[in-house]
C-alpha cells in the first residue's frame, strides 16, 4: 500500500517534469476544484453557492492526507496515503482512503476501538453522535469562527508533503549517486557530461561562493550540509511548481526543521569570540542590560527569519498564481481567462526564478551565520552578517 | 472555511511533518554525504588539482623552453666565439708559416746567391788563370815564331842585336 502510494507519484512527477507543461496545467486543475466547491459547500457555515477562492487557494497550499490528482468530492481521483496516528492506546495505521474524500468530519473511521474523523485535514477523535450538520464533532463558536472541541491524536501520517519529501529525497539520492558514479567511471580527467554538467556548476557554486565565500577557513566541513540544504530546497521548490506537486517548501513545519538545524549547526560550531560578542558586547557596560538580551534574541531571530522567508516566499507565489486563476471565478466570466492565464504564466516563470533564488538565499544565509559564528575576527564578521540578513 | 482558521493552520507547524522532515533530512544528509557529496567533491577537487597541475606544468615547460632557448643561444654564441678563435688561430698559423717560409726562402736564396757568387768568382778566377796560361803559351809560341823568323837570317840577327844594343845604351 505504502510502496504503491509512493511509486505512483514518482511516475507522475517524472511525467510532469518532462512534459514541460508546468504553467498550463494549473488552471485546469483549479477549475475542477472550483466546480466542486460550488456544488459542495457543505460545512454548514457558508451558505453561498459560490466558489470560495480562499478555500481553494488554501487547499492547494496546506497539507492533506491524500494526494489529490483531479476531480472533486466523491468523484475525485486521489492517491490515498497512510494515516499514522499516535493515540492514547498506541499507534493506529490505516489508509486515508477510508475517509472516502471526506474532510468535513461526517465520515467516521473506526480502528482499534477508536473512532476518527477528518475535519479540514486535521484528524480528531470522533464524537459519539453527529451534530446537526452530520459532523461527528462538537463545534464551538469562537467569535466568528467555528472550532471542533474534540481532542486530536498526534498525527504522524504520511501526508502529501511527507510523501513528496520522500520522493524528493529518493530523487536526490538517485541523481547524485549516479553523478558520483559518473565521476568514478569517467575519471576526473574528462569534462563533465549530461547531468554532471548541469549539477557540477551548482555544486561548485555552493562550495565556492556560498561555503568558501561566507565561512572562509575550515569551510570544507560544512559543504555537505549546505549542499543538502540547497538541493533539498531547490528540488522541492521546483516540485511545488508542478500542478499536482505538494507545497512542501511553503510549509512552515519543513522550513522550521531546516532553520532549527541551521540554528543547531551554527551554535554548536560557534567559537569563543561569537559567545564573547553576545555575552560581553563591545559596548559601554551600562548598555549591556539592553544589548545582551538583544544579542541573545538575535541567536533565534536569524534562523526564525530563515524559516519565515522561505515559507512566505513559496506560499505567496502559490497564492498569487491561484488568485489570478481565481479571478475567473470571482468575476464569473470566461472572458477574464486570457488575462488570468497570461498573468499566472508570468508569475509561474517568476516562480521558477524564485525557486532557485530562495534555495540560494537560505543556503547563503546559513553559510553566513556559520561563518559569523566561526570567524576568527568575530566582531566585524557578525555585524556584516546581520546587515546582510536585513537586506534580504 | 474561515480565513482566520486557515491562516492559523498555515502558520501552525504540524508535528508529523516536523518529525518526518527531521528524519528524512538527517538520513539524506548522511546518505548524500557518504555516497554523493564525498566522491563528487573529491572528484571535483582532484580535477581542479589536475587542471592546476597541468597549467603549472605548462608554465614550467614554457620556462624550460625559454631556458633551453637561452642555453641554445649561449651555446651558439660560444660556438661562434670558438669558431672566431679557431679562425684567428688558423690565420696566425698561416701568417707564421708564410713568414717562416718567407724567411727560409730568403735565407736559402741568399745562401744560393752567395754560393753562386762564390762559384762565379771561382769560375772567373779559374777562367782568368786559364786565359793567362793560354795567353802565356800563345805568347811564348808567338814569341818563338817571331824569334824564329827574326833569327832566320844573319842580317836580322845583327839588326836585332844592334837594336837590343841600342836599347841597352838608352838605358
Amino acid at each position: 500500500m505504502r510502496a504503491k502510494a509512493i511509486f505512483f507519484p514518482i511516475f507522475l512527477v517524472l511525467f510532469f517534469l518532462f512534459s514541460g507543461k508546468v504553467a498550463a496545467g494549473e488552471p485546469t486543475e483549479l477549475e475542477h476544484h472550483g466546480d466542486s466547491s460550488a456544488v459542495h459547500v457543505s460545512d454548514g457555515h457558508n451558505k453561498e453557492q459560490k466558489v470560495d477562492i480562499t478555500k481553494v487557494a488554501f487547499e492547494h497550499i496546506l497539507d492533506s492526507h491524500s494526494w489529490h490528482l483531479f476531480g472533486e468530492g466523491h468523484d475525485a481521483v486521489s492517491i490515498p496515503l497512510p494515516v499514522i496516528l499516535k493515540t492514547n492506546n498506541g499507534l493506529v495505521v490505516f489508509s486515508s482512503g477510508e475517509f472516502h474524500h471526506d474532510t468535513h468530519g461526517t465520515h467516521v473511521v473506526e480502528k482499534n476501538g477508536e473512532r476518527f474523523v477528518n475535519f479540514e485535514e486535521t484528524i480528531y477523535y470522533a464524537s459519539e453522535t453527529p451534530n446537526v450538520h452530520g459532523q461527528y464533532l462538537e463545534m464551538e463558536e469562537n467569535g466568528s469562527e467555528w472550532h471542533p472541541k474534540n481532542a486530536a491524536p498526534l498525527d504522524f501520517s504520511i501526508t502529501k508533503n511527507v510523501a513528496q519529501l520522500f520522493i524528493s529525497a529518493i530523487v536526490l539520492i538517485l541523481i547524485f549517486s549516479s553523478i558520483a558514479k559518473a565521476y568514478k567511471t569517467t575519471g576526473v580527467t574528462s569534462a563533465p557530461t549530461g547531468k554532471q554538467s548541469f549539477f557540477e556548476p551548482l555544486i561548485v557554486f555552493v562550495r565556492d561562493d556560498l561555503a568558501k565565500g561566507n565561512i572562509g577557513h575550515g569551510y570544507e566541513k560544512y559543504v555537505p550540509y549546505l549542499l543538502t540544504v540547497f538541493f533539498l530546497i531547490l528540488i522541492n521548490n521546483v516540485f511545488g511548481l508542478i500542478p499536482i506537486g505538494a507545497n512542501l517548501t511553503g510549509n512552515i513545519a519543513f522550513t522550521l526543521v531546516l532553520s532549527v538545524i541551521t540554528l543547531i549547526v551554527t551554535n554548536v560550531n560557534a567559537n569563543g569570540a561569537y559567545w564573547h560578542h553576545i555575552l560581553m558586547p563591545p559596548a559601554p557596560k551600562w548598555l549591556w542590560p539592553i544589548l545582551i538580551p538583544i544579542e541573545v534574541v538575535g541567536i533565534l531571530t536569524k534562523p526564525f527569519a530563515l524559516m519565515i522567508r522561505l515559507f512566505a516566499n513559496m506560499t505567496a507565489g502559490h497564492i498569487i498564481v491561484i488568485s489570478l486563476v481565481g479571478l475567473i471565478f470571482f468575476f464569473e466570466s470566461l472572458a477574464i481567462s486570457p488575462i488570468s492565464v497570461a498573468f499566472a504564466l508570468f508569475i509561474d516563470v517568476l516562480e521558477c526564478l524564485v525557486a532557485f533564488l530562495q534555495a540560494y538565499i537560505f543556503t547563503m544565509l546559513t553559510a553566513l551565520f556559520i561563518g559569523a559564528a566561526t570567524a576568527d575576527h568575530s566582531h566585524d564578521e557578525s555585524h556584516s552578517g546581520e546587515h546582510a540578513t536585513e537586506s534580504h | 472555511m474561515n480565513s482566520l482558521f486557515i491562516l492559523n493552520a498555515l502558520v501552525t507547524p504540524g508535528v508529523g511533518l516536523i518529525f518526518w522532515t527531521s528524519i528524512v533530512f538527517i538520513l539524506l544528509l548522511v546518505l548524500l554525504g557518504k555516497f554523493a557529496w564525498k566522491p563528487i567533491l573529491a572528484a571535483i577537487k582532484s580535477r581542479e588539482e589536475s587542471i592546476d597541475e597541468a597549467l603549472k606544468s605548462a608554465e614550467k615547460a614554457k620556462l624550460e623552453m625559454q631556458e633551453l632557448k637561452a642555453g641554445n643561444e649561449k651555446i651558439l654564441a660560444e660556438a661562434r666565439a670558438e669558431r672566431d678563435a679557431l679562425l684567428k688561430e688558423a690565420r696566425d698559423t698561416k701568417d707564421a708559416i708564410i713568414n717562416e717560409a718567407k724567411t727560409k726562402a730568403k735565407s736559402e736564396a741568399d745562401r744560393i746567391l752567395t754560393s753562386a757568387r762564390e762559384q762565379i768568382t771561382n769560375e772567373k778566377n779559374a777562367a782568368i788563370t786559364e786565359l793567362k796560361n793560354q795567353v802565356a803559351t800563345l805568347s811564348i809560341e808567338i814569341a818563338e815564331k817571331i824569334l824564329r823568323s827574326e833569327l832566320s837570317s844573319d842580317d836580322k840577327q845583327k839588326a836585332l842585336v844592334t837594336n837590343l844594343m841600342k836599347d841597352v845604351n838608352l838605358n
